[in-house]
């Protein structure tokens, strides 16, 4: 499972360098995002942008992460695909996240959402 | 390179899959219950049967059976070492017919879980980490339909295909 993060303004960005978070890398998904949030400080988004297919199990894990980073950080997520945003729409975790159209969209907003 | 094969060799897929296509007419597949096999399933069902569909209706197409397959692997084969899954695609009019098989443990009370989606608690950490895969399946698919015959689990159903 590729993951990779940057630190861009006050905030880091992780990018999921993957199509697929599902039943099989859910488990890798929250380790890697656990390694790459240790320590972090401000903002963290998540760039959705190249995954297009998420199943409930991927979704879970990201709920998972979103859960471990309380309360000190709201795992935000950027780049939507239409796929992944319907998953999250059927199961109204879209009001659940901060989501934006994507990482520049995110970052122009300054916590938009928050 | 090596020929894996000469005339009347069923051609070679991942991981001891086997398909048998009949242009037109359908897909099946039959596979080992675990993640990367689904994952691998999903990918040639996509390129056999969601090609041909709008990127919607294969986006859904591909989301419900992920849900069914993840629940074989996770539920019907739980505590077993694993087993088969059949997986039969077909497509009539504005459908998509699905019919998936395994041989694990029966559902509960022979009867499909409830489908309706988990309210949204209002505390972060109550928040669910999983539990969505039946109801996406509800809200995706129609006609589903479940029986136990002979220690196998069929289920069927039917995707609405919207554009």
């Amino acid at each position: 499972m590729k993951l990779t993060a940057e630190s861009v303004a006050e905030a880091l960005v992780v990018n999921v360098e993957e199509e697929r978070i599902d039943a099989a890398v859910a488990i890798q998904f929250k380790d890697r995002m656990r390694d790459l949030t240790a320590g972090a400080g401000g903002r963290i988004i998540l760039d959705l942008g190249r995954v297009t297919f998420v199943d409930s199990s991927g979704l879970g894990a990201i709920v998972s992460v979103m859960k471990f980073l309380a309360p000190v950080h709201r795992l935000e997520l950027a780049g939507l695909t239409p796929n992944v945003g319907r998953v999250f729409h059927l199961t109204r975790m879209d009001s659940v996240f901060p989501i934006h159209a994507s990482v520049a969209a995110a970052l122009q907003g300054a916590g938009h959402g928050l | 390179m090596v020929s894996d094969g000469g005339l009347g060799t069923p051609h070679r897929t991942p991981r001891g899959m086997s398909s048998v296509l009949s242009a037109g007419v359908g897909f099946q597949l039959c596979f080992e219950a675990d993640p990367r096999a689904v994952r691998e399933a999903l990918g040639q069902a996509v390129v056999e049967i969601a090609r041909d569909l709008s990127p919607e209706d294969a986006g859904k197409l591909e989301l419900a059976l992920a849900e069914v397959l993840n629940n074989i692997v996770e539920h019907a084969y739980d505590g077993h070492p694993s087993g088969p899954v059949e997986l039969c695609l077909r497509r009539e009019a504005a459908w998509i017919c699905c019919r998936i098989v395994d041989s694990g443990h029966a559902m509960p009370a022979h009867e499909l879980p409830e489908g309706r989606m988990q309210p949204v608690p209002a505390q972060l950490d109550e928040l669910p980490e999983g539990g969505w895969g039946w109801s996406l399946i509800c809200t995706l698919a129609t006609d589903l339909a479940y029986r136990r015959e002979d220690g196998r689990n069929f289920l069927t159903f039917r995707l609405p295909l919207t554009g």
